[in-house]
């Protein structure tokens, strides 16, 4: 009755060679292709490192001025603005400004690259059904894998900075644009698309003219949470070598800072909300002429 | 303004919706049943055998009830629904051997459609809908604004070509509807239950205005409603459909005095016949010689009018005159009366008396 109360697991030696053969075998990549994968992402690398001293090294009352002016012609709202104008000044206030800086500069890289891979992505996904059934199962795998276990492989074959640590937020953020953009596209009107056949639409005609336009506000909600979910694992990626408010926070963990902690804490709090009113803002002046259109 | 050239010949054709749909395709030829097909073999029979000429210039009402077949008929007309089998030669032209690319500027540049809700693009204002058929062949867009500018004008909804579809009322938006159809300049106009979703009065009014419009440019017209008010007032030529199968084909006249069976009856029952039915359809043929002091009629007066008159007038008869005034025959109070209150059934033993 022994197997009845103590699981019979695999042996001990057969999960020791299992580990040890995929390990090894990464290792071995890494020590043979690591510079040539490096120099590959050294492009890359420099991209990050321009955006980041861009918004770090700038005057910060243009950097207000800009991101003020951002607000408005997205979201065309006072309020807004007054929020993002108040939001910046006060964490510039706590001392917390080149870690924002960094901490933005990375948010809103990792979210332009996940959008530009993201939405064709989702264009294929609804395109081909059977690719889809594939994606949907890597998109569930990858929502549900703790955001950690991204940051091993990476590691292994990066090492820790920005590179590695872009790539991780990018595959943490990437799957809400991926699927909505998708969701959008399946949820256009069936009347509407039979009229662009009707009318001798193109398939690239149909796509832009009627079914990317009429997804778009179902993209921007991904757009949206795509963003947070960046704005979680830029945090988390403080952990190989991210810097920025996430590590504060780290370092704050491991000394026992609480006011450090709390502060930069705040910080991202406030960057998200401007970061998601912004966002939402754009996507309601988007749905101002749609969907009432059917009644 | 291109007057229509195209006729539209459906023959034999046959729609069949599941995984295999030619397989049975034969078995129905041979008469297995809508019900056999779908119990026994779990595909449905969207459309049976189906034959229609339509004529250019004309307006081809294809009337049915929901389930009937009539929106999976009008959309075989530009393949946005591939037929099991059959045919459909358009203008000369089999369309079901179109390449994809043939079909797209076929869709182009000789079809038009106008939508049961709209189809509107909501992102777009009205003048950018109405161009929409211009702007994807890729004409130049100051003269594509100005077919449209032309187009809203004409359907009245000028000074509304900056207004987005939501903030227009049902009738105005198949107004735009319309308009975007007639911009394409397309010589066949199919509209699929256009006017179902509009308010009575509005229909009435859409109805007037397509028939105002069709005198001046005699496009061919496809015209799918589940009502038979609509079909009577705005169809040169009608089809009954049931069940995926034609149960009659006419015109308006035709279709009042001689159903075809109970079905249609039923339908015909209801309508007000007064409005509809012609006095050169109810007269008798070979008018007397002394009666040229009696009232004229003119031809297509309907009998309504005709009964008006004859009640305002001291005879009781009166002379149905063709167009330039040349006597066709002869109609009485009595005919008119008879033909206004009498079912069907009557109406088939006149017409057999009538024909002996």
């Amino acid at each position: 009755m022994d197997w009845f109360f103590k699981f019979p697991q695999l042996s001990p030696e057969l999960l020791l060679a299992v580990t040890r053969t995929v390990d090894g075998s990464l290792r071995t990549l890494t020590r043979a292709y690591g510079d040539s994968i490096e120099a590959f992402f050294k492009p890359l690398f420099y991209f990050l490192v321009f955006i980041e001293n861009m918004m770090s090294n700038a005057p910060w009352p243009i950097v207000v001025f800009a991101m003020a002016g951002i607000a408005w012609i997205v979201a065309r709202n006072w309020v807004a603005v007054a929020a993002v104008i108040g939001t910046l000044l006060l964490i510039g206030l706590l001392g917390l400004w080149l870690d924002t800086m960094k901490t933005i500069s990375l948010v809103l890289s990792s979210t332009l690259f996940a959008i530009a891979i993201g939405i064709p992505l989702g264009i294929v996904m609804n395109r081909f059904k059977n690719v889809a059934g594939v994606m949907r199962a890597v998109l569930d795998v990858m929502q549900t894998m703790p955001p950690f276990v991204y940051l091993i492989p990476v590691v292994m074959l990066l090492g820790i900075g920005r590179v590695p640590g872009f790539i991780a937020v990018v595959i943490y953020a990437i799957p809400p644009i991926i699927r909505l953009t998708d969701l959008g596209i399946r949820l256009v009107e069936k009347e509407v698309l039979e009229a662009a056949d009707a009318y001798g639409c193109s398939r690239w005609q149909k796509l832009w003219k009627v079914q990317m336009p009429l997804a778009m506000p179902t993209i921007m909600a991904g757009i949206n949470q795509t963003i947070m979910m960046a704005l979680a694992m830029v945090v988390i990626a403080s952990m190989i070598g991210v810097q920025g408010l996430g590590l504060n926070v780290l370092q704050a963990i491991a000394n026992q800072y609480f006011t450090q902690g709390i502060f930069s804490g705040f910080a991202i709090v406030g960057i998200a909300i401007i970061f998601d009113r912004i966002s939402q803002a754009y996507g309601r002046r988007l749905q101002k002429h749609r969907g009432a259109g059917r009644d | 303004m291109t007057k229509s050239d195209a006729s539209i010949e459906i023959r034999d054709l046959y729609k069949i919706f599941g995984n295999a749909p030619k397989h049975y395709v034969e078995a129905v030829r041979n008469g297995l049943s809508k019900a056999d097909l779908a119990n026994k073999h779990g595909h449905i029979l969207g459309l049976n055998n189906i034959n229609i000429v339509i004529p250019a210039g004309k307006i081809q009402v294809i009337m049915g009830l929901s389930g009937s077949g009539k929106s999976t008929l009008i959309r075989h007309i530009n393949r946005l629904i591939e037929p099991t089998a059959g045919s459909i030669v358009i203008d000369g032209r089999d369309i079901l051997g179109m390449s994809e690319l043939e079909l797209r500027e076929f869709r182009r540049n000789r079809t038009a459609m106008v939508f049961q809700n709209f189809a509107l693009l909501p992102h777009r204002t009205v003048i950018d809908n109405v161009t929409f058929g211009l702007e994807v062949r890729g004409f130049d867009k100051a003269r594509s604004r100005e077919t449209g500018m032309r187009w809203i004008d004409r359907v009245g909804l000028l000074g509304f070509e900056n207004r987005y579809p939501d903030e227009l009322s049902g009738g105005m938006k198949q107004r735009v509807g319309l308009a975007r159809a007639l911009s394409s300049d397309a010589s066949i106009l199919m509209m699929d239950e256009a006017y179902s979703a509009l308010d009575p009065l509005i229909r009435t009014d859409m109805q007037t205005m397509l028939l105002d419009l069709q005198m001046e440019l005699k496009k061919t017209i496809v015209f799918i409603t589940h009502d038979l008010d609509e079909a009577l007032r705005l169809g040169d030529r009608i089809v009954i459909l049931r069940d995926g199968t034609i149960v009659q084909q006419g015109d308006g006249q035709d279709i009042l005095l001689r159903p075809a069976d109970d079905y249609i009856q039923r339908f015909v029952k209801d309508v007000n016949r007064g409005r509809f039915i012609k006095v050169e359809a109810v007269m008798d043929e070979a008018p007397r010689a002394d009666s040229t002091s009696l009232p004229r009629l003119k031809v297509s007066t309907t009998l309504e009018v005709a009964a008006k008159e004859l009640t305002n007038s001291p005879y009781d008869e009166a002379i149905v005159v063709d167009v330039v005034g040349k006597p066709m025959g002869l109609v009485s109070l009595r005919q008119i009366t008879a033909a206004l209150s009498a079912t069907g059934e009557t109406d088939r033993k006149k017409v057999e008396l009538t024909l002996k």
